[in-house]
């Protein structure tokens, strides 16, 4: 563990005669790591570099921990009703559980007081820069990296640090996807994105139209059933509506048990459909289109209260919309409905605004990162995105493992450069790999990860590091 | 040695099937001025309760400035009965605990208590580990408890639980009256963990590397000598001894030097402080 002397901060006092491409100072910060957001991506990485020896500066725009789970930041998505979508076995750091005696799927202010004990349990917080935000990311020579910050807001003038590494964890779930519709402009009622759905009061007694099926398109649908005066669901498609228990049991570790026993892929989307025939039912008596894909082939949806008020008629399944008029909404099928409020639960894009984007792969300017395990960028040794993955399970988990193999790769850059060679060739090898079976194009499943899938290729990453090949 | 420290990140089992919570005793007193010492969580073996730290240890830690806590593992001391218990029910407690604790932790197993603590290892980072006369399990231990304590020993073969006398767990100079009142207090660990400290599964390395010290009693009667060089061994290091003293090294008349030398060792230790 380091001792708070060696917690220098960048410091203009310090700064060396380096200068930037465009001739601004730079404080050296030598070996020191930087992580760019202290959510729980972040967070996870501040403690798993500094486990492994390495002096850390985090910076977090925010003025406190938890990123997207810390309902007070202007980005984050959470909802007042918000919980867990995975149970807490697949949820949770994997080297400091959350307390046992919490329900299966924990409530979002659980999670932020989770991530508060994390913080405080391993002294994280000594090392995050809060209400500073990073404008630029740019590599420099000798596979270092200039990193340009300010306060959050742009108040006050930005500083440059030189790191030996970057990782950056500024997560994909804040900045809001909003489809194109004709009319739009037009429609005179109200219209939202679900980032600032925060409270069931915003639905009470309206007219609502809940645009997207994810598992928060859901979940406001559910809160429209129970609050609103009428909601009308609209899905691109039909698709499998998994409830959270099954045989009395959290889904997800019904699931794990046949990936432990490794039944096949095909076998285990025959038993899913097969016991969701048996429990949910045939949806499209309901009016609910029939899934066009096998489970497993999107994002997996875990409610089990969206059928249920579907039953009841209090939520109306329609179709994709077609076009906004000034008073009503054109659906697909030709149908046109009259919301007062549409709420577009469309899911969000990621953005790397500091950060130039072939660094990242993305050539073309798709937005689209090409890396290898969602992490690793062709021809930057030092860089390595984590939490940028859609599991069909929890991401804390992966975020960890993520961290630890970067904090081991940087430990290996030193010690064993031929290993950490091999490594940089493996990412460009791997540019690109899928871990997931087949899955629907859209940038919703850009990141889609199976987490048997991901966390095994983890372990041989790890594995082919520690014991070369 | 490679294959001893791959981590392992798929645990589908583990996952699918976690570990029922239970209630669980914790002791802890905490020192009077907060000196940024780290928290130490004492695990008691098989048969003790938290309270065979509450005696003498934890007030000693904390008047040196550590927090000090101890945990009954389930089925023991003031902990929900729980005769299925294993030994990974038991590590889950540990790590419950030591991940409820304000700091990052010191863990203290002993006798089985430092089984439960190696295991608890590879699923918590501790900032070190001291394993005090440590039963690491495996059929050796078997062999030289039998050898000692027969008529204590069959039994747990056959489900029952293991009997531990006042000659094992402590010096002469004991005085007898204490000595016979520790033993009235002792329980039995679950059947089932007693079986797998024989046959369970080796630890697995452990997360976060933490310095680990092992101590003991070359005048152990449940654990040898050599017991407790082939545990140091294990962690590159070599026990440091306290001569005269029983098992219950606690407990024992001379409780007073193990502790600090423990302590000692804890502010001594860079990567501790």
């Amino acid at each position: 563990m380091s001792s708070s002397t060696d917690l220098g901060r960048p410091d203009p006092e310090t700064m060396t005669a380096a200068l930037t491409r465009d001739g601004r100072p730079v404080s050296d910060r030598g070996d020191t790591v930087c992580v760019i957001g202290a959510g729980a991506s972040g967070l996870t990485a501040v403690k798993n570099l500094k486990e492994h020896g390495f002096g850390v500066d985090c910076y977090e725009r925010e003025t406190g921990i938890g990123g997207a789970w810390n309902w007070r930041h202007d980005r984050s998505p959470v909802y007042a009703s918000t919980h867990l979508i995975s149970s807490r076995p697949f949820t949770q750091f994997p080297d400091f559980p959350m307390p046992d005696d919490w329900p299966d799927y924990p409530h979002h202010s659980q999670l932020l007081s989770y991530f508060e004990r994390y913080a405080d349990h391993f002294d994280l917080r000594q090392h995050i820069w809060f209400g500073t935000e990073v404008v630029r990311v740019e590599p420099v020579e000798g596979d270092r990296w200039d990193v340009t910050t300010r306060s959050t807001g742009g108040y006050g003038p930005e500083r440059t640090s030189r790191y030996a590494a970057v990782v950056v964890a500024n997560g994909h779930n804040w900045s809001p996807k909003l489809p194109r519709y004709e009319g739009l402009e037009e429609f005179r009622g109200e219209v939202m994105h679900a980032s600032s759905y925060k409270d069931p009061a915003q639905l009470r007694g309206k007219r609502v139209l809940v645009v997207g099926a994810g598992n928060t398109g859901c979940d406001i649908a559910v809160e429209a059933a129970q609050q609103a005066s009428r909601c009308w669901h609209s899905t691109r498609r039909g698709y499998w509506y998994a409830p959270k228990y099954v045989f009395g049991r959290p889904a997800d570790q019904v699931n794990d048990s046949m990936l432990a026993l490794r039944v096949p892929l095909r076998v285990r989307q025959w038993l899913y459909h097969w016991t969701l025939g048996l429990t949910v039912g045939d949806l499209t008596r309901f009016g609910l289109p029939k899934p066009d894909h096998r489970v497993y082939e999107t994002h997996p949806i875990a409610n089990s209260q969206l059928v249920y008020y579907v039953g009841h008629g209090e939520i109306t399944p329609v179709p994709d919309v077609a076009r906004f008029h000034a008073k009503s909404v054109e659906l697909t099928d030709g149908r046109e409905i009259d919301p007062e409020l549409v709420v577009f639960a469309t899911g969000y894009l990621p953005r790397f605004e500091f950060l130039a984007g072939k660094v990242l792969g993305d050539d073309e300017g798709s937005g689209r990162p090409r890396l290898w395990l969602n992490a690793f960028a062709a021809g930057h040794p030092t860089l390595a995105v984590v939490g940028l993955v859609q599991p069909d399970s929890g991401i804390f988990t992966i975020s960890h493992w993520q961290s630890v193999l970067f904090a081991r790769l940087l430990r290996l850059r030193a010690t064993r450069p031929d290993r950490a060679a091999a490594f940089a060739k493996r990412v460009i090898a791997g540019i690109g790999e899928r871990y997931s079976g087949k899955v629907k194009d859209s940038t919703r499943h850009w990141f889609e990860v199976g987490h048997g899938d991901y966390l095994r290729a983890l372990q041989r990453a790890l594995d082919e590091l520690e014991v070369g090949r | 040695m490679r294959e001893a420290e791959r981590l392992r990140i798929v645990r589908a089992r583990e996952w699918a099937r976690p570990e029922r919570p239970a209630r669980r005793e914790v002791l802890g007193v905490v020192p009077e001025v907060e000196e940024g010492r780290p928290p130490l969580l004492f695990v008691p073996g098989f048969g003790h309760g938290a309270w065979a730290f509450a005696e003498h240890w934890l007030e000693h830690a904390a008047s040196r400035g550590f927090p000090a806590y101890a945990l009954s593992l389930r089925g023991h001391g003031g902990s929900a009965p729980a005769p299925e218990a294993t030994l990974r029910s038991y590590t889950h407690d540990v790590v419950q605990v030591a991940a409820s604790v304000p700091r990052q932790a010191v863990l203290v197993g002993h006798g089985a208590g430092a089984r439960v603590v190696a295991h608890a290892l590879a699923r918590y980072p501790a900032r070190a580990a001291v394993l005090v006369a440590p039963v690491l399990g495996g059929w050796g231990t078997f062999g030289n408890s039998l050898r000692r304590n027969p008529g204590g020993t069959l039994p747990a073969v056959f489900g029952g639980g293991l009997r531990l006398s006042r000659r094992q767990l402590f010096s002469r100079e004991l005085p007898d009256a204490e000595a016979r009142r520790y033993v009235s207090r002792l329980g039995r660990a679950g059947r089932r963990a007693q079986w797998q400290l024989l046959t369970g599964p080796d630890p697995e390395p452990a997360v976060g590397r933490p310095p680990v010290l092992v101590l003991g009693s070359p005048d152990d009667r449940v654990v040898s000598p050599a017991a407790l060089t082939r545990a140091a061994r294990r962690y590159a290091s070599a026990p440091l001894l306290f001569p005269g003293m029983g098992h219950d090294l606690m407990l024992d008349a001379r409780w007073r030097e193990p502790i600090d030398a423990i302590l000692d060792w804890l502010a001594k230790d860079p990567t501790t402080r």
